[in-house]
């Protein structure tokens, strides 16, 4: 997290304004967590939302994890008619299971990895992402790197990521240039018959559901 | 679908190979730079959805447009791409940065 | 001529894999982009078009936080939210408060 002040960038107020002298740790107000406070601050004091809004909302995007997603996967897994359902329309499927796609204003589309196809998602143009099910993206997801190589050296960055897959194996991105947000369906890890659907859930990990991993194969 | 909905029915269909315009637009634009000109093929009709070229701009974004998932062949998109033949990349694009394509 | 947002295929190293929490006042602008929309203040689509409206080289420099709370300022001035000057003053008002002092 970069913590200057520099004067380079637009500010949306004018300059004359006095910075505190910067101090050397990252508990120093930069100008950008000033300016959050201040915007959050303003529009409290203008009755647009309170506090409490602010604490909630930030409350409920903590709540999301790629465990929400986990589950989706697991019941995918292990009931063929919800993996039915989910395929043919994965909102509702997602909504059916207490996730409103619909708060964040998208719908989901769930894309499945089989032995000939592998799935990876990204978003070039920002960094939309299924935060619905999965929370919060990861820091790499957002990346220059990730969303200028990933449509262009998909396998390249699987690499980075320690997945290596034969030529027989067509790897399908998905770049979410609109209101659809993808999330992968990975493949069933095998010696997984008789599973319960919490134990398969223990498998899906997050970059599995992104299309950089595999879900985990049992020990 | 709401009242200001564009044509009843979507322009293409899946399977038809479309192409996707070469045009250099200022604003707010969805279609990346790297697959203008390029041509794939319809994998399926998505939906009607407002304009997001009109909302960014806080305009109403009506009438809906069509938005369609396109796939590609990356060996097609990239001169000299070095995955596999048969990777692709599809992308949501809508109907008005579209046009009919007869050869790849 | 590319957009400097339209980052599809352009010359980029590694991908970076440290993870990174979110601190409280970045959870709190995605928290504020959240309520505004769905207050049908700002939509989402004029959000990303004031990201691409920063310039290249502030893009480039500020962290994924920083770019959205800037983004987002300079969308409520000019929807005329909030104002340029109640702006400056209430950040002149925080920089007094004693955890802004060094």
């Amino acid at each position: 997290m970069s913590d200057h002040h520099d004067h380079a960038h637009d500010h949306p107020h004018e300059a004359g304004h006095r910075h505190p002298p910067q101090a050397d740790h990252d508990d120093t107000l930069t100008y950008y967590r000033k300016l959050e406070m201040a915007v959050r601050e303003l529009l409290i004091a203008k009755g647009v939302f309170s506090a409490d809004d602010v604490r909630k909302t930030v409350e409920d995007i903590e709540s999301r994890s790629p465990e929400g997603g986990a589950r989706v996967v697991a019941r995918a897994w292990a009931d063929p008619e919800f993996k039915r359902q989910l395929m043919s329309d994965a909102t509702a499927a997602c909504a059916g299971m207490g996730f409103e796609m619909a708060l964040y204003d998208v719908k989901l589309a769930v894309v499945e990895n089989t032995p000939e196809v592998h799935n990876m998602v990204v978003c070039t143009l920002c960094s939309c992402y299924p935060r619905m099910l999965l929370g919060l993206p990861p820091a790499w997801y957002k990346s220059l790197a990730y969303r200028s190589r990933a449509v262009r050296e998909p396998r390249a960055v699987l690499r980075e990521f320690g997945l290596e897959l034969p030529d027989r194996v067509s790897v399908r991105v998905h770049d979410s240039t609109a209101d659809l947000r993808y999330l992968v369906l990975p493949m069933r890890p095998p010696r997984t018959e008789g599973y319960s659907e919490a134990q398969l859930q223990a498998l899906v990990t997050r970059d599995s559901m992104i299309g950089t991993a595999l879900a985990r194969t049992p020990d | 679908m709401t009242v200001a909905q564009a044509a009843a029915k979507p322009a293409y269909a899946a399977g038809e190979r479309v192409r996707v315009r070469q045009v250099d637009s200022p604003g707010h634009i969805r279609t990346p730079h790297y697959i203008r000109g390029k041509s794939g093929v319809i994998e399926r009709f998505v939906g009607y959805f407002r304009n997001p070229e009109e909302l960014a701009y806080g305009r109403s974004g009506q009438p809906l447009r069509a938005l369609y998932r396109v796939r590609f062949e990356q060996s097609h998109v990239w001169p000299d791409y070095g995955g596999a033949a048969g990777d692709t990349v599809d992308i949501d694009i809508y109907e008005h940065w579209l046009q009919g394509c007869q050869e790849p | 001529m590319r957009a400097y947002h339209d980052l599809g295929g352009t010359p980029e190293g590694p991908v970076p894999k440290e993870e990174h929490e979110l601190q409280l006042w970045e959870k709190r602008i995605e928290a504020l982009l959240i309520l505004l929309t769905r207050k049908h203040i700002l939509r989402i689509d004029e959000n990303r078009r004031g990201l691409e409206s920063l310039g290249e080289e502030v893009y480039r420099k500020l962290s994924y936080a920083e770019r959205r709370i800037l983004a987002v300022s300079n969308n409520l001035i000019l929807k005329g939210v909030i104002s340029v000057d109640e702006l400056a003053a209430k950040i002149a008002e925080i920089e007094q408060r004693p955890e802004a002092l060094p």
